[in-house]
């Protein structure tokens, strides 16, 4: 293809309109900068959505400070707002969801990654980034007519009559609730646990298994003795990963968590979480201090994922880095 | 054998068949939430669930024409308002960023894809529900519009960037600027990749929920215009879902069987047709 | 320490067993005595899924001795060595036929394991692992069983590869902290500290410099009385300092296998003489 140089001389310019438009519309400068204003949008959305995060949440922020995160109450008809029975729910939700996820997806990459041949491997990594693609609100349906009845009428009362002794495991079992919750969430996480440890394994020079299995060693004692925890920077890299999707999970939780602000030792009962609150109240909420509070949890919520991520990403990078020899252990 | 090395023995075929397990239940999860939507969803597909609208609440019958097309909508105002700017943006990281503000924007678009999609909503609450003050199509567009630029951004400038250098190279010899290098060589050349993006970004979109129960809200019948309340399938399903009506449960297994379907077969399509795959679109 | 890398076959170390004084003497290789022989390779054929990398070759592994095996790029060393501790079946669509056998048993109907602590391997390029240097060393015995305290142990590995002086202050270092010669050395005391029958050395010093490369040449030396050796290297003059038997290949064929001295002075094939007088490489 052949194209007309573009050398426009400031003789040719004035009068020319042709050479006009063309040195305009097909010049760098003006390419450079409609790119560059794209790239600025983008700024701007995320500079704008923490401001306003901030300006709206002030009214809330002034008038509870520090006390929003240790206040039990949440009452919009007193106008008494505390932040506490949410984060706990996140909390407690989220940590149910990294106790199974996290065995599961990473004992799933050790296979991928050590023992399938690699079209099994890629095959079934496949299958697992389609689990990661499957919206909330389904596995908020399927929580809430398979899961909860199978957890209020086998599940829990079977660990009610094994564990019941451990305050964990105390009180009536509804089906819904942190527990539930917790499995679900960790349903919908275990994919990111999994490509990602896998991604890290996979980066760990071959060379180091050779050494270890000429020594004798099983390929189990290879694998958990020396690949693993080679790569167990990056494997925490991908649990921060997972906490934060979990952390940020809105439908799911809401559908199965009961939505009950209380805080309660046991993981039968009913709770609430940050995400979930603001899928029921926010569009219901009257009056600026109630609005006001609620954006301020979502301001909470932004915070710790944002942390969890950039922490995330810092550690997969400096165990992927290493790995392929580019950065010194 | 020593009885060390038969526990040595024995604890490697465990462990080992024990990480098989693991995939094992990863991977029937995901055929077993299929199997189970096919099941409970497919017998309550209709002609009337595509064409008509929900009828009168605690009446049986009616369908979902109403969130169908609102997902449509929001769908397009998405792309319309995501895959300009991010497209044009990864353009820009690919072809003519230095070294600070690519860094920044890169980190930003991190940043904002890893935003919890709740979140997402109340920035779009704020900016476009306050000042009109009341829920509208347009809202919802924005937001999810929001959430498709990071995806779109980052895999735009990844493609671009695995474009060799021989072609860029050969366009500029023959006395193309930068732009019509990039707009006539570099761009077509990576369109498939890219295109798979942003197919696979609006995938995702489509099946957000949260972000849009304060923003395009619901609706029970059509939403004419742009700036009124919209339903939408994914909050269908969610409102259907933990209502009180048996009807309603029936049909919100069909509406998720539709949605999951739609997700699904995208997903695999355009996985299936890349050639090479960036680890971001997992994230 | 002394500098003189004989040539012949009756080196100064001292015999571990009476026979070698007959294979000593004995310019062809006798395959007579299983006490002079730890492994004994018989017409193996070695397959990498279609391609036949190996065919049909025979060799004789001498105890407390080095054997060399010396060859163009490709010419199937490195396959061979890798098949005397099985390090061959860590890759897929492989293939072994024929017997290897050590101490008179069929390698391939020994556990792997068992195999492996036995038969030792050092890589080309120093792969220490991602821990402390005494971790390095310490894997092995902890993985395998040992008797005695675990510090004693990795001491004596240590100081058997010459490297106790230099680390003995930093032991829970990183070993990544070390030079690369060192990092090698560490290899070897990791290898040698199961206490193996055979050591395998694949290109050794291939990534090192000249002064770390002598100064594990030396540890080979020193080594020999307790250990047998074999070494794959692509460099001729370090078979024929270091060697006590050397074989030559090429395309996956053993083309001749004597003692070093003879090797390099006399070869009996033409190829071998073509090889080592640099007509091709």
């Amino acid at each position: 293809m052949v194209t007309t140089p573009n050398a426009a001389t400031p003789a040719d310019i004035p009068g020319n309109s042709r050479a006009l438009v063309r040195r305009w519309f097909g010049g760098d400068e003006i390419a450079h900068l409609i790119t560059l204003i794209a790239a600025a949008v983008l700024l701007l959305i995320a500079v704008l959505l923490v401001y306003q995060l901030w300006v709206l949440s002030a009214e809330a922020r002034t008038r509870f400070g520090w006390k929003f995160f240790v206040t039990e109450t949440w009452d919009p008809v007193s106008g008494e707002f505390g932040a506490l029975p949410f984060i706990y729910g996140t909390l407690v939700t989220s940590a149910v969801a990294l106790f199974l996820a996290v065995p599961l997806g990473v004992g799933a990459a050790i296979f991928l990654a050590e023992l399938a041949p690699p079209k099994l491997s890629s095959s079934l990594t496949f299958v697992s980034d389609l689990l990661a693609a499957v919206p909330s609100v389904i596995y908020g349906l399927l929580g809430v007519f398979l899961l909860v009845p199978v957890m209020r009428t086998s599940v829990q009362p079977a660990l009610k009559k094994t564990l019941g002794f451990l305050p964990l495991f105390k009180g009536p079992s509804y089906g819904i609730g942190f527990l539930t919750a917790g499995i679900v969430l960790a349903i919908m996480i275990v994919p990111f646990v999994l490509s990602v440890s896998r991604e890290v394994l996979l980066a760990i020079p071959r060379d180091q298994r050779e050494a270890a299995l000429a020594l004798g060693a099983t390929k189990w004692e290879s694998t958990w003795k020396v690949v693993v925890p080679a790569a167990r920077i990056g494997i925490f890299g991908s649990v921060f990963l997972a906490l934060a999707r979990a952390l940020g999970e809105t439908m799911a939780v809401t559908m199965v968590i009961g939505n009950n602000p209380k805080i309660a030792a046991s993981l039968f009962s009913p709770g609430y979480s940050i995400a979930a609150v603001l899928a029921n109240e926010f569009s219901e909420a009257t009056g600026n201090l109630y609005l006001s509070a609620l954006i301020e949890l979502g301001l909470v919520l932004f915070l710790l994922t944002f942390v969890l991520n950039g922490l995330a990403r810092l550690l997969i990078l400096v165990t992927t880095a290493r790995g392929s020899g580019v950065l010194p252990t | 054998m020593s009885v060390r090395m038969i526990w040595r023995k024995s604890l490697n075929v465990a462990m080992l068949s024990l990480t098989g397990v693991c995939v094992l239940i990863t991977v029937s999860v995901l055929f077993f939430i299929l199997g189970y939507l096919v099941y409970n969803g497919g017998k309550d597909l209709s002609w009337n669930f595509f064409t008509r609208l929900p009828a009168p609440v605690g009446e049986v019958g009616g369908g979902m024409a109403n969130a169908i097309l609102g997902s449509l909508k929001l769908l397009l105002l998405a792309a319309l308002f995501g895959v300009p700017v991010g497209l044009l943006g990864g353009v820009y990281l690919a072809e003519f960023g230095g070294r600070t503000i690519p860094f920044i924007v890169r980190y930003t678009a991190d940043l904002l894809n890893g935003v919890p999609s709740i979140v997402i909503g109340i920035f779009a609450y704020a900016l476009v529900v306050m000042p009109m003050h009341h829920f509208s199509t347009l809202a919802g567009g924005v937001a999810l519009g929001i959430m498709v630029i990071p995806t779109v951004l980052r895999n735009t400038e990844s493609f671009l960037t695995d474009v060799p250098r021989s072609l860029r190279e050969g366009a500029f010899a023959m006395g193309a600027n930068k732009w019509k290098m990039v707009a006539t060589v570099v761009l077509p050349a990576a369109s498939r990749g890219i295109l798979t993006g942003v197919l696979l970004a609006l995938a995702r979109v489509a099946g957000e929920t949260a972000p849009l129960l304060f923003t395009a809200f619901g609706n029970r019948f059509w939403s004419p215009g742009w700036d009124q309340p919209t339903s939408s399938l994914p909050v269908v399903i969610y409102t259907y879902a933990t209502g009180p009506y048996e009807d309603w449960h029936r049909q919100a297994w069909a509406a998720g069987l539709v949605l999951l379907g739609m997700v699904l077969v995208t997903n695999i399509l355009v996985r299936a047709f890349l050639t090479r795959g960036t680890a971001y679109e997992r994230s | 320490m002394n500098s003189a890398f004989p040539l012949m076959a009756n080196s100064g170390a001292a015999a571990a067993s009476s026979t070698d004084r007959t294979a000593e003497h004995n310019p062809a290789m006798t395959t007579s005595g299983a006490n002079t022989l730890r492994m004994k390779v018989t017409k193996i054929n070695f397959y990498y899924g279609k391609n036949h990398a190996l065919h049909n070759v025979s060799m004789d592994v001498a105890t407390n001795k080095v054997t060399a095996m010396i060859g163009p790029s490709g010419c199937g060393k490195s396959t061979l060595l890798r098949t005397l501790n099985r390090m061959h079946e860590t890759l897929r669509h492989t293939r072994l036929e024929g017997e290897i056998a050590l101490d008179g048993v069929n390698i391939l109907t020994l556990d792997v394991t068992k195999l492996r602590r036995m038969v030792g391997m050092v890589f080309q390029k120093p792969n220490p692992f991602p821990k402390s240097i005494y971790e390095n060393v310490a894997y092995g015995l902890r993985i395998n069983g040992h008797k005695g305290r675990l510090d004693d142990s990795v001491e004596k590995s240590l100081r058997r590869a010459a490297l106790w002086d230099e680390v003995k202050d930093k032991l829970h270092k990183s070993a990544y902290a070390l030079s690369g010669g060192q990092q090698q050395r560490l290899c070897i005391a990791r290898a040698l500290a199961v206490d193996p029958e055979v050591l395998l050395l694949d290109e050794p010093c291939s990534a090192l410099d000249p002064v770390n490369t002598a100064k594990i040449e030396e540890l080979l030396f020193e080594l020999k009385p307790t250990c047998t050796l074999v070494i794959v290297t692509h460099n001729m003059q370090q078979a024929a300092r270091v060697s006590d038997s050397t074989a030559f290949m090429l395309n996956g064929d053993l083309i001749e296998f004597s003692p070093t001295g003879h090797m390099f002075t006399t070869p009996s094939d033409p190829r071998t003489e073509a090889y080592i007088t640099g007509r091709f490489g």
